[in-house]
Protein backbone atom coordinates (compact mmCIF):
# COMPACT_ATOMS: atom_id res chain seq x y z
CA UNK A 1 0.00 0.00 0.00
CA UNK A 2 1.09 3.46 -0.84
CA UNK A 3 1.32 5.54 1.59
CA UNK A 4 1.64 9.73 2.84
CA UNK A 5 3.59 9.60 5.57
CA UNK A 6 3.23 13.22 7.35
CA UNK A 7 6.95 13.95 8.79
CA UNK A 8 5.98 17.51 10.37
CA UNK A 9 2.79 19.35 9.85
CA UNK A 10 0.90 22.20 11.82
CA UNK A 11 -1.78 21.71 14.65
CA UNK A 12 -4.64 22.53 11.88
CA UNK A 13 -3.92 19.97 9.19
CA UNK A 14 -7.12 17.98 8.20
CA UNK A 15 -9.41 16.11 5.50
CA UNK A 16 -11.71 17.61 4.20
CA UNK A 17 -14.03 17.27 1.17
CA UNK A 18 -17.13 18.42 0.79
CA UNK A 19 -18.85 18.31 3.81
CA UNK A 20 -20.72 16.02 5.28
CA UNK A 21 -24.25 16.32 4.35
CA UNK A 22 -27.30 15.28 5.40
CA UNK A 23 -27.31 14.94 8.93
CA UNK A 24 -27.60 18.56 10.22
CA UNK A 25 -31.03 17.19 11.39
CA UNK A 26 -29.25 15.26 13.99
CA UNK A 27 -26.87 18.19 15.46
CA UNK A 28 -24.10 17.18 12.87
CA UNK A 29 -22.29 20.26 11.64
CA UNK A 30 -21.56 19.98 7.59
CA UNK A 31 -17.46 20.93 7.79
CA UNK A 32 -16.05 20.15 4.71
CA UNK A 33 -13.30 22.65 2.80
CA UNK A 34 -13.20 26.26 3.69
CA UNK A 35 -12.15 27.00 0.29
CA UNK A 36 -13.83 24.65 -2.01
CA UNK A 37 -12.75 26.54 -5.13
CA UNK A 38 -8.75 25.38 -4.19
CA UNK A 39 -9.68 22.05 -3.35
CA UNK A 40 -11.11 21.93 -6.71
CA UNK A 41 -8.24 23.03 -8.46
CA UNK A 42 -6.09 20.86 -6.86
CA UNK A 43 -8.18 17.81 -7.13
CA UNK A 44 -8.62 18.37 -11.14
CA UNK A 45 -4.82 18.86 -11.21
CA UNK A 46 -4.26 15.13 -10.20
CA UNK A 47 -7.30 14.63 -12.05
CA UNK A 48 -9.81 13.75 -9.17
CA UNK A 49 -13.18 14.77 -8.45
CA UNK A 50 -13.93 18.26 -7.38
CA UNK A 51 -15.04 17.59 -3.69
CA UNK A 52 -12.44 14.46 -3.29
CA UNK A 53 -10.99 14.87 0.39
CA UNK A 54 -7.41 16.76 0.43
CA UNK A 55 -5.39 17.32 3.33
CA UNK A 56 -6.55 21.20 4.70
CA UNK A 57 -3.33 23.04 6.26
CA UNK A 58 -4.53 26.32 8.02
CA UNK A 59 -1.44 29.01 7.58
CA UNK A 60 1.26 26.22 8.78
CA UNK A 61 2.87 24.03 5.82
CA UNK A 62 4.36 20.66 6.44
CA UNK A 63 6.80 17.90 4.67
CA UNK A 64 5.30 14.55 3.52
CA UNK A 65 7.01 11.61 1.86
CA UNK A 66 5.83 9.08 -0.44
CA UNK A 67 6.15 5.27 0.81
CA UNK A 68 5.80 2.03 -0.93
CA UNK A 69 5.36 3.86 -4.16
CA UNK A 70 5.37 6.97 -6.59
CA UNK A 71 1.87 9.54 -5.43
CA UNK A 72 0.99 12.07 -8.56
CA UNK A 73 0.28 15.50 -5.90
CA UNK A 74 -0.97 19.02 -6.55
CA UNK A 75 -1.14 21.91 -4.07
CA UNK A 76 -3.47 25.05 -4.32
CA UNK A 77 -4.72 27.52 -2.01
CA UNK A 78 -3.07 30.32 0.55
CA UNK A 79 -0.19 30.97 -2.25
CA UNK A 80 1.52 28.33 -0.47
CA UNK A 81 4.50 27.24 -2.53
CA UNK A 82 5.61 22.76 -3.40
CA UNK A 83 9.05 22.16 -3.04
CA UNK A 84 10.67 18.01 -3.86
CA UNK A 85 13.36 16.94 -2.53
CA UNK A 86 14.20 20.94 -2.96
CA UNK A 87 13.05 21.73 -6.11
CA UNK A 88 10.90 24.25 -6.47
CA UNK A 89 7.38 22.70 -8.22
CA UNK A 90 5.62 25.67 -10.50
CA UNK A 91 2.33 27.12 -8.72
CA UNK A 92 -0.64 24.57 -9.72
CA UNK A 93 1.30 21.79 -11.57
CA UNK A 94 0.81 18.30 -10.62
CA UNK A 95 4.25 16.92 -9.64
CA UNK A 96 5.74 13.31 -8.90
CA UNK A 97 6.42 12.34 -5.58
CA UNK A 98 8.67 8.98 -5.60
CA UNK A 99 8.95 6.50 -3.40
CA UNK A 100 11.36 7.79 -0.44
CA UNK A 101 10.88 11.17 -1.82
CA UNK A 102 9.85 14.65 0.61
CA UNK A 103 7.44 17.25 0.09
CA UNK A 104 7.62 20.56 1.23
CA UNK A 105 4.72 22.47 1.80
CA UNK A 106 5.86 26.10 2.80
CA UNK A 107 3.56 28.82 4.77
CA UNK A 108 0.32 30.49 3.85
CA UNK A 109 1.51 33.28 2.20
CA UNK A 110 -1.58 35.10 0.39
CA UNK A 111 -4.74 32.98 2.28
CA UNK A 112 -4.99 30.53 4.90
CA UNK A 113 -6.15 27.52 3.86
CA UNK A 114 -3.81 25.61 1.48
CA UNK A 115 -4.88 21.84 -0.01
CA UNK A 116 -2.69 19.09 -0.96
CA UNK A 117 -4.64 16.41 -3.00
CA UNK A 118 -3.34 13.02 -3.87
CA UNK A 119 -4.23 11.57 -7.23
CA UNK A 120 -6.84 8.60 -6.60
CA UNK A 121 -7.54 10.08 -3.00
CA UNK A 122 -7.07 8.72 0.57
CA UNK A 123 -8.06 5.27 1.18
CA UNK A 124 -9.67 5.84 4.35
CA UNK A 125 -13.37 5.06 5.34
CA UNK A 126 -16.01 8.25 5.41
CA UNK A 127 -17.85 8.51 8.34
CA UNK A 128 -21.40 9.38 7.84
CA UNK A 129 -20.44 9.85 4.34
CA UNK A 130 -17.67 12.34 4.42
CA UNK A 131 -13.40 12.79 5.65
CA UNK A 132 -14.07 15.89 6.76
CA UNK A 133 -12.97 15.92 10.09
CA UNK A 134 -15.20 17.73 12.50
CA UNK A 135 -13.55 17.96 16.18
CA UNK A 136 -16.66 18.10 18.35
CA UNK A 137 -18.51 15.25 16.47
CA UNK A 138 -15.49 13.46 16.42
CA UNK A 139 -16.52 12.27 12.89
CA UNK A 140 -14.11 11.82 9.86
CA UNK A 141 -10.21 12.53 9.76
CA UNK A 142 -7.26 9.82 10.29
CA UNK A 143 -8.03 7.95 12.95
CA UNK A 144 -10.81 10.39 14.12
CA UNK A 145 -8.36 12.77 14.53
CA UNK A 146 -6.56 16.20 12.61
CA UNK A 147 -3.06 14.97 11.15
CA UNK A 148 -0.24 14.35 13.17
CA UNK A 149 3.61 13.95 12.32
CA UNK A 150 4.35 10.10 12.16
CA UNK A 151 0.96 9.15 10.44
CA UNK A 152 0.46 7.32 7.34
CA UNK A 153 -2.32 8.13 5.32
CA UNK A 154 -3.08 5.57 2.67
CA UNK A 155 -3.80 6.50 -0.66
CA UNK A 156 -5.37 4.48 -3.55
CA UNK A 157 -2.91 3.17 -5.96
CA UNK A 158 -5.38 4.11 -8.98
CA UNK A 159 -4.15 6.87 -11.53
CA UNK A 160 -0.47 7.61 -10.88
CA UNK A 161 0.58 7.01 -14.26
CA UNK A 162 0.33 10.18 -16.82
CA UNK A 163 1.75 13.73 -18.03
CA UNK A 164 1.70 16.22 -15.08
CA UNK A 165 -0.05 18.95 -15.60
CA UNK A 166 -0.56 22.66 -15.20
CA UNK A 167 -3.26 24.66 -14.55
CA UNK A 168 -3.09 27.39 -17.47
CA UNK A 169 -6.49 28.99 -16.73
CA UNK A 170 -7.56 32.31 -14.64
CA UNK A 171 -8.26 32.02 -11.11
CA UNK A 172 -11.71 33.97 -10.35
CA UNK A 173 -11.32 37.43 -9.95
CA UNK A 174 -11.35 38.51 -6.34
CA UNK A 175 -14.40 40.64 -5.44
CA UNK A 176 -13.71 43.65 -3.52
CA UNK A 177 -16.42 43.73 -1.26
CA UNK A 178 -17.95 40.51 -0.06
CA UNK A 179 -21.61 39.84 -1.32
CA UNK A 180 -24.26 38.98 1.18
CA UNK A 181 -28.28 38.78 0.98
CA UNK A 182 -29.74 40.58 4.12
CA UNK A 183 -31.47 37.80 5.89
CA UNK A 184 -32.59 36.20 7.66
CA UNK A 185 -33.35 38.76 10.64
CA UNK A 186 -32.89 41.72 9.81
CA UNK A 187 -35.55 42.95 11.04
CA UNK A 188 -33.99 42.60 14.32
CA UNK A 189 -31.62 45.27 13.67
CA UNK A 190 -32.66 48.85 13.79
CA UNK A 191 -31.92 50.90 10.31
CA UNK A 192 -28.46 52.83 11.17
CA UNK A 193 -27.53 49.06 11.88
CA UNK A 194 -28.15 48.15 8.74
CA UNK A 195 -26.47 50.83 6.66
CA UNK A 196 -23.30 50.74 9.14
CA UNK A 197 -23.17 47.24 8.17
CA UNK A 198 -22.49 48.04 4.59
CA UNK A 199 -21.15 50.74 4.45
CA UNK A 200 -18.48 50.44 7.20
CA UNK A 201 -15.19 48.37 6.70
CA UNK A 202 -14.79 45.86 9.33
CA UNK A 203 -11.49 43.61 10.32
CA UNK A 204 -10.97 40.40 10.61
CA UNK A 205 -10.14 39.69 14.19
CA UNK A 206 -7.41 36.52 15.33
CA UNK A 207 -9.93 35.13 16.20
CA UNK A 208 -10.97 33.69 12.93
CA UNK A 209 -11.08 29.51 12.81
CA UNK A 210 -13.16 27.20 11.01
CA UNK A 211 -16.13 27.32 13.31
CA UNK A 212 -16.76 31.30 12.41
CA UNK A 213 -14.83 34.85 11.74
CA UNK A 214 -15.03 37.43 14.29
CA UNK A 215 -15.24 40.58 12.84
CA UNK A 216 -14.26 44.25 14.65
CA UNK A 217 -15.89 47.51 13.65
CA UNK A 218 -18.82 49.68 14.71
CA UNK A 219 -21.20 48.51 16.80
CA UNK A 220 -24.53 46.71 15.47
CA UNK A 221 -27.64 47.70 17.37
CA UNK A 222 -30.41 45.20 17.96
CA UNK A 223 -33.77 46.37 17.58
CA UNK A 224 -35.83 43.60 19.29
CA UNK A 225 -32.90 42.07 21.51
CA UNK A 226 -30.43 39.51 20.73
CA UNK A 227 -32.36 36.37 21.90
CA UNK A 228 -34.43 34.52 19.62
CA UNK A 229 -35.72 31.16 19.35
CA UNK A 230 -32.98 28.68 18.07
CA UNK A 231 -33.38 28.04 14.27
CA UNK A 232 -31.04 26.97 11.57
CA UNK A 233 -28.16 28.03 10.69
CA UNK A 234 -26.23 27.81 7.13
CA UNK A 235 -22.72 28.14 6.05
CA UNK A 236 -21.96 32.44 5.87
CA UNK A 237 -24.71 33.19 8.00
CA UNK A 238 -23.28 36.87 9.78
CA UNK A 239 -24.77 36.38 13.22
CA UNK A 240 -24.35 39.64 15.71
CA UNK A 241 -24.53 38.52 19.54
CA UNK A 242 -25.34 40.91 22.16
CA UNK A 243 -22.22 43.17 22.22
CA UNK A 244 -22.97 44.15 18.60
CA UNK A 245 -20.42 42.73 17.03
CA UNK A 246 -20.54 40.17 13.82
CA UNK A 247 -19.29 36.49 13.38
CA UNK A 248 -19.59 35.05 9.76
CA UNK A 249 -20.19 31.61 10.61
CA UNK A 250 -17.95 29.11 8.26
CA UNK A 251 -18.00 25.34 7.42
CA UNK A 252 -17.29 23.68 11.59
CA UNK A 253 -20.34 25.91 12.49
CA UNK A 254 -22.97 24.57 14.65
CA UNK A 255 -26.28 23.51 13.06
CA UNK A 256 -28.25 25.87 15.21
CA UNK A 257 -28.27 29.21 17.00
CA UNK A 258 -29.82 31.75 19.26
CA UNK A 259 -28.57 34.80 17.67
CA UNK A 260 -29.90 36.84 14.88
CA UNK A 261 -28.44 36.56 11.81
CA UNK A 262 -28.76 40.17 9.46
CA UNK A 263 -27.66 38.97 6.40
CA UNK A 264 -25.53 35.69 4.70
CA UNK A 265 -22.49 35.92 2.23
CA UNK A 266 -23.27 34.56 -1.18
CA UNK A 267 -22.30 30.65 -1.77
CA UNK A 268 -19.93 32.36 -4.94
CA UNK A 269 -17.84 34.65 -2.27
CA UNK A 270 -17.86 32.40 0.71
CA UNK A 271 -14.19 31.18 -0.30
CA UNK A 272 -12.82 34.10 -1.29
CA UNK A 273 -13.64 34.99 2.42
CA UNK A 274 -12.46 32.19 4.29
CA UNK A 275 -8.51 33.37 2.67
CA UNK A 276 -9.16 36.46 4.62
CA UNK A 277 -6.39 36.43 7.11
CA UNK A 278 -6.72 38.02 10.31
CA UNK A 279 -6.13 41.90 10.44
CA UNK A 280 -7.81 42.00 6.78
CA UNK A 281 -10.08 44.97 5.77
CA UNK A 282 -13.64 43.49 4.65
CA UNK A 283 -16.80 45.30 3.41
CA UNK A 284 -20.03 43.73 2.32
CA UNK A 285 -22.55 44.90 -0.10
CA UNK A 286 -26.08 43.35 -0.37
CA UNK A 287 -27.13 41.85 -3.76
CA UNK A 288 -30.30 40.56 -5.12
CA UNK A 289 -30.99 37.02 -5.39
CA UNK A 290 -30.79 37.37 -9.55
CA UNK A 291 -26.74 38.43 -8.58
CA UNK A 292 -26.28 35.88 -6.19
CA UNK A 293 -27.85 32.98 -8.32
CA UNK A 294 -25.88 34.11 -11.25
CA UNK A 295 -22.68 34.44 -9.47
CA UNK A 296 -23.28 30.79 -8.18
CA UNK A 297 -23.93 29.64 -11.50
CA UNK A 298 -20.34 31.23 -12.62
CA UNK A 299 -18.29 29.72 -9.88
CA UNK A 300 -19.95 25.97 -10.80
CA UNK A 301 -18.77 26.60 -14.36
CA UNK A 302 -15.48 27.79 -13.49
CA UNK A 303 -15.36 24.19 -11.53
CA UNK A 304 -16.68 22.32 -14.71
CA UNK A 305 -14.50 23.99 -17.00
CA UNK A 306 -10.98 23.02 -14.90
CA UNK A 307 -10.12 19.87 -16.91
CA UNK A 308 -10.23 21.76 -20.33
CA UNK A 309 -7.85 24.15 -18.31
CA UNK A 310 -4.97 22.23 -17.91
CA UNK A 311 -1.99 21.26 -20.51
CA UNK A 312 0.58 18.59 -19.84
CA UNK A 313 3.51 19.64 -18.60
CA UNK A 314 6.40 18.16 -21.39
CA UNK A 315 9.62 19.83 -20.05
CA UNK A 316 11.42 19.29 -16.53
CA UNK A 317 9.49 20.48 -13.58
CA UNK A 318 11.48 23.70 -13.06
CA UNK A 319 9.73 27.28 -12.72
CA UNK A 320 12.96 28.48 -14.85
CA UNK A 321 11.83 25.77 -17.69
CA UNK A 322 7.73 26.88 -17.43
CA UNK A 323 8.83 30.58 -17.17
CA UNK A 324 11.16 30.05 -20.45
CA UNK A 325 8.00 27.62 -22.26
CA UNK A 326 5.68 31.22 -20.97
CA UNK A 327 3.42 28.97 -19.24
CA UNK A 328 3.24 31.32 -16.39
CA UNK A 329 0.59 33.72 -17.15
CA UNK A 330 0.89 36.81 -15.86
CA UNK A 331 4.41 36.10 -13.88
CA UNK A 332 6.38 39.74 -13.78
CA UNK A 333 9.51 40.12 -12.92
CA UNK A 334 10.21 42.81 -10.64
CA UNK A 335 14.07 42.95 -11.02
CA UNK A 336 14.08 42.96 -15.09
CA UNK A 337 14.42 45.90 -16.48
CA UNK A 338 11.67 47.52 -17.53
CA UNK A 339 11.12 47.47 -21.39
CA UNK A 340 9.45 50.35 -22.90
CA UNK A 341 5.98 50.37 -24.27
CA UNK A 342 5.74 48.93 -28.08
CA UNK B 1 -51.77 32.16 17.49
CA UNK B 2 -52.60 32.74 13.70
CA UNK B 3 -49.80 33.96 12.24
CA UNK B 4 -48.82 33.61 8.13
CA UNK B 5 -45.65 31.64 7.91
CA UNK B 6 -42.84 33.76 6.54
CA UNK B 7 -40.29 32.39 4.24
CA UNK B 8 -36.80 33.96 4.63
CA UNK B 9 -34.25 33.97 2.96
CA UNK B 10 -30.67 32.84 4.24
CA UNK B 11 -28.33 33.60 1.10
CA UNK B 12 -28.94 32.14 -1.90
CA UNK B 13 -28.79 28.69 -0.74
CA UNK B 14 -31.17 27.96 1.69
CA UNK B 15 -34.62 29.42 3.06
CA UNK B 16 -36.12 29.16 6.54
CA UNK B 17 -39.83 28.41 6.61
CA UNK B 18 -41.06 30.55 9.89
CA UNK B 19 -44.31 29.51 11.61
CA UNK B 20 -43.64 31.57 14.78
CA UNK B 21 -41.13 32.44 17.19
CA UNK B 22 -42.44 30.53 20.07
CA UNK B 23 -41.63 27.10 21.76
CA UNK B 24 -45.20 25.53 21.22
CA UNK B 25 -45.54 22.12 20.30
CA UNK B 26 -48.41 23.00 17.58
CA UNK B 27 -45.88 24.87 15.82
CA UNK B 28 -43.23 22.41 15.82
CA UNK B 29 -45.64 20.23 14.59
CA UNK B 30 -46.30 22.25 11.70
CA UNK B 31 -42.24 21.97 10.87
CA UNK B 32 -42.21 18.60 11.23
CA UNK B 33 -45.61 17.85 8.82
CA UNK B 34 -43.98 20.41 5.95
CA UNK B 35 -40.38 19.16 6.43
CA UNK B 36 -42.66 15.50 5.82
CA UNK B 37 -44.54 16.90 2.85
CA UNK B 38 -41.05 18.52 1.58
CA UNK B 39 -39.46 15.29 1.68
CA UNK B 40 -42.03 13.25 0.55
CA UNK B 41 -41.61 15.20 -3.20
CA UNK B 42 -38.16 16.91 -2.66
CA UNK B 43 -37.55 19.67 -5.69
CA UNK B 44 -34.86 19.23 -7.99
CA UNK B 45 -31.68 20.38 -5.96
CA UNK B 46 -32.55 19.90 -2.66
CA UNK B 47 -29.72 19.08 0.25
CA UNK B 48 -31.29 18.67 3.28
CA UNK B 49 -33.64 20.33 5.80
CA UNK B 50 -33.21 21.12 9.47
CA UNK B 51 -36.13 21.07 11.54
CA UNK B 52 -36.14 23.52 14.45
CA UNK B 53 -38.68 24.46 17.06
CA UNK B 54 -40.85 26.79 14.88
CA UNK B 55 -38.75 27.15 11.54
CA UNK B 56 -37.55 24.72 8.98
CA UNK B 57 -34.38 25.44 7.23
CA UNK B 58 -34.38 24.26 4.03
CA UNK B 59 -30.58 23.77 1.93
CA UNK B 60 -30.38 23.62 -1.70
CA UNK B 61 -28.55 24.00 -5.03
CA UNK B 62 -29.56 27.52 -6.27
CA UNK B 63 -28.20 26.58 -9.81
CA UNK B 64 -30.47 23.47 -10.02
CA UNK B 65 -33.78 24.37 -7.54
CA UNK B 66 -36.13 26.78 -8.91
CA UNK B 67 -36.47 29.33 -5.82
CA UNK B 68 -39.70 30.80 -6.82
CA UNK B 69 -41.71 27.48 -7.30
CA UNK B 70 -40.09 26.40 -4.28
CA UNK B 71 -41.20 29.34 -1.92
CA UNK B 72 -44.58 29.90 -3.52
CA UNK B 73 -44.91 25.59 -2.85
CA UNK B 74 -43.72 25.99 0.85
CA UNK B 75 -45.94 29.43 1.21
CA UNK B 76 -49.46 27.44 0.07
CA UNK B 77 -48.88 24.56 1.72
CA UNK B 78 -47.46 26.61 4.93
CA UNK B 79 -50.60 28.60 5.56
CA UNK B 80 -52.99 25.03 5.51
CA UNK B 81 -51.10 22.80 7.07
CA UNK B 82 -51.44 20.39 10.07
CA UNK B 83 -49.52 19.62 12.97
CA UNK B 84 -47.78 16.44 12.92
CA UNK B 85 -49.65 14.53 15.59
CA UNK B 86 -48.76 10.85 14.84
CA UNK B 87 -45.24 10.67 16.99
CA UNK B 88 -43.83 7.52 15.98
CA UNK B 89 -41.74 6.56 19.09
CA UNK B 90 -41.38 6.78 22.91
CA UNK B 91 -37.99 5.89 24.51
CA UNK B 92 -37.85 4.89 27.92
CA UNK B 93 -34.65 6.45 29.54
CA UNK B 94 -32.92 5.29 32.70
CA UNK B 95 -31.34 7.81 35.34
CA UNK B 96 -29.85 7.35 38.33
CA UNK B 97 -30.66 10.76 40.09
CA UNK B 98 -28.82 12.85 42.41
CA UNK B 99 -24.92 12.09 44.48
CA UNK B 100 -21.66 12.27 41.99
CA UNK B 101 -24.58 11.87 39.30
CA UNK B 102 -26.75 14.97 39.30
CA UNK B 103 -24.80 17.49 41.57
CA UNK B 104 -26.96 20.11 41.16
CA UNK B 105 -30.13 18.17 42.43
CA UNK B 106 -30.45 19.09 46.07
CA UNK B 107 -29.40 22.84 45.30
CA UNK B 108 -32.49 22.75 42.64
CA UNK B 109 -35.04 20.71 44.97
CA UNK B 110 -34.45 23.54 47.28
CA UNK B 111 -34.61 26.49 45.38
CA UNK B 112 -38.09 25.18 45.03
CA UNK B 113 -39.32 24.11 48.05
CA UNK B 114 -39.51 20.59 47.12
CA UNK B 115 -37.24 17.35 48.75
CA UNK B 116 -34.82 15.43 46.11
CA UNK B 117 -37.57 12.99 45.97
CA UNK B 118 -40.24 14.86 45.32
CA UNK B 119 -38.28 16.57 42.20
CA UNK B 120 -36.89 13.27 41.10
CA UNK B 121 -40.82 12.13 41.17
CA UNK B 122 -42.06 15.32 39.04
CA UNK B 123 -38.85 15.39 36.65
CA UNK B 124 -39.82 11.81 35.92
CA UNK B 125 -43.80 11.76 35.41
CA UNK B 126 -43.40 14.20 32.08
CA UNK B 127 -43.61 13.03 28.39
CA UNK B 128 -40.91 14.95 27.25
CA UNK B 129 -40.91 15.38 23.16
CA UNK B 130 -38.21 16.44 21.10
CA UNK B 131 -38.48 19.62 19.88
CA UNK B 132 -35.00 19.83 17.86
CA UNK B 133 -31.66 18.47 18.12
CA UNK B 134 -28.90 21.17 17.28
CA UNK B 135 -26.12 22.67 19.08
CA UNK B 136 -23.93 19.56 19.41
CA UNK B 137 -24.29 16.24 17.28
CA UNK B 138 -27.56 14.47 18.52
CA UNK B 139 -28.24 17.14 21.53
CA UNK B 140 -32.12 16.73 22.05
CA UNK B 141 -34.23 19.74 23.03
CA UNK B 142 -36.94 18.39 25.30
CA UNK B 143 -40.20 19.84 25.96
CA UNK B 144 -42.71 18.95 28.34
CA UNK B 145 -40.44 20.00 31.43
CA UNK B 146 -42.62 20.19 34.78
CA UNK B 147 -43.37 24.21 35.11
CA UNK B 148 -43.28 24.01 39.13
CA UNK B 149 -39.53 22.94 38.12
CA UNK B 150 -38.51 25.48 35.41
CA UNK B 151 -34.78 26.57 36.88
CA UNK B 152 -32.66 29.61 35.14
CA UNK B 153 -29.83 28.52 33.64
CA UNK B 154 -26.66 28.81 36.19
CA UNK B 155 -24.99 32.18 36.43
CA UNK B 156 -21.59 30.50 35.56
CA UNK B 157 -21.59 27.80 32.71
CA UNK B 158 -19.36 24.82 33.27
CA UNK B 159 -16.87 23.92 31.16
CA UNK B 160 -17.48 20.55 30.94
CA UNK B 161 -20.47 17.86 31.43
CA UNK B 162 -19.81 14.32 30.69
CA UNK B 163 -22.17 12.83 27.87
CA UNK B 164 -25.63 11.58 29.29
CA UNK B 165 -26.04 14.35 31.75
CA UNK B 166 -29.85 14.79 32.33
CA UNK B 167 -30.37 18.54 32.72
CA UNK B 168 -32.78 21.14 32.35
CA UNK B 169 -32.31 25.26 32.00
CA UNK B 170 -35.06 27.45 32.31
CA UNK B 171 -38.61 25.71 30.67
CA UNK B 172 -36.32 23.25 28.79
CA UNK B 173 -34.91 19.25 29.59
CA UNK B 174 -31.97 17.88 27.69
CA UNK B 175 -29.87 14.63 27.67
CA UNK B 176 -26.11 15.85 27.10
CA UNK B 177 -25.42 14.39 23.59
CA UNK B 178 -21.51 14.50 24.25
CA UNK B 179 -18.69 16.17 26.73
CA UNK B 180 -18.93 19.80 26.80
CA UNK B 181 -20.00 23.39 28.44
CA UNK B 182 -23.36 23.50 29.99
CA UNK B 183 -25.00 26.47 31.82
CA UNK B 184 -27.71 23.89 32.49
CA UNK B 185 -28.58 22.36 36.20
CA UNK B 186 -27.30 18.76 36.18
CA UNK B 187 -30.02 16.63 38.08
CA UNK B 188 -28.74 13.32 36.93
CA UNK B 189 -27.19 10.97 34.25
CA UNK B 190 -28.30 7.97 31.85
CA UNK B 191 -26.11 5.29 30.37
CA UNK B 192 -27.68 5.59 27.29
CA UNK B 193 -25.45 7.81 24.35
CA UNK B 194 -27.96 9.85 22.18
CA UNK B 195 -24.95 9.83 19.91
CA UNK B 196 -22.41 7.51 19.43
CA UNK B 197 -20.44 7.61 16.44
CA UNK B 198 -19.32 3.96 15.87
CA UNK B 199 -23.07 2.37 16.88
CA UNK B 200 -25.61 1.74 14.03
CA UNK B 201 -27.84 3.76 14.33
CA UNK B 202 -25.59 6.61 15.20
CA UNK B 203 -28.31 8.76 16.93
CA UNK B 204 -31.16 8.08 19.09
CA UNK B 205 -33.34 10.72 18.68
CA UNK B 206 -35.20 12.74 16.00
CA UNK B 207 -37.59 15.22 15.93
CA UNK B 208 -40.59 14.41 16.94
CA UNK B 209 -39.61 11.28 19.49
CA UNK B 210 -40.84 11.07 22.66
CA UNK B 211 -38.63 10.91 26.33
CA UNK B 212 -39.56 9.58 29.65
CA UNK B 213 -37.12 8.85 32.15
CA UNK B 214 -36.89 6.02 34.78
CA UNK B 215 -34.97 6.37 38.11
CA UNK B 216 -32.54 3.61 38.35
CA UNK B 217 -29.90 3.10 41.35
CA UNK B 218 -26.12 2.93 41.18
CA UNK B 219 -25.79 -0.67 41.03
CA UNK B 220 -28.38 -0.78 37.72
CA UNK B 221 -25.92 1.80 36.16
CA UNK B 222 -22.68 -0.58 35.82
CA UNK B 223 -24.28 -3.64 33.94
CA UNK B 224 -26.01 -0.62 31.78
CA UNK B 225 -22.67 1.61 31.30
CA UNK B 226 -21.02 -1.37 30.39
CA UNK B 227 -24.11 -2.89 27.86
CA UNK B 228 -24.06 1.20 26.16
CA UNK B 229 -20.08 0.97 25.93
CA UNK B 230 -20.49 -2.13 23.92
CA UNK B 231 -22.57 -0.13 21.61
CA UNK B 232 -26.32 -0.97 22.70
CA UNK B 233 -28.91 1.11 22.91
CA UNK B 234 -30.17 0.69 26.60
CA UNK B 235 -32.55 2.76 25.95
CA UNK B 236 -36.05 0.80 25.18
CA UNK B 237 -38.76 1.85 23.09
CA UNK B 238 -42.36 2.03 24.84
CA UNK B 239 -45.99 2.45 23.51
CA UNK B 240 -46.87 5.64 23.78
Amino acid sequence: MTELVVKTCGPMTTLQDRGRLGYQRFGVSPSGAMDKRSLALTNALVGNAPETAALEFMNLGGTLAASGGDLRIALAGAGATLRIEGTAIPPHTTAILRDGETAEIGHARTGTFAYLAVAGGFAIAPQLGSLSFHPRSKLGGHNGGSIQPGDRLPCRAEAQEGAPVHFTGDLPQLPDTIRVMLGPQDDYFTEDAIRLFLESEFTITPQADRMGFQLSGPKLDHAKGFNIVSDGIVDGHIQVPGAGHPIVLMRDRQTTGGYPKIATVISADLDHFAQLRPGSPVRFRAVSREEAVAAAREAKAWIAALPDALIPVRFALTTEHLLSTNLIGGTVNALAPKVADA
Amino acid sequence: MVRTARILPCGDSALSVEFGDAIDPDLNGKVLALEDLLLASPPAGLIETVPTYRSLTIQFDPTLTDYDALAAFLTEKAATIAPRNAIGRRWRVPVVYGGAFGEDLDEVAGQHGLSPQQLIEIHSAAIYRVYMIGFMPGFAYLGGLDPRIATPRRTQPRAKIPAGSIIIGGAQAAVMSIEGPSGWHLLGRTPVRSYAPERDPAFLLAAGDEVVFQPIDAFQWASLERAALAGELVAELVTP
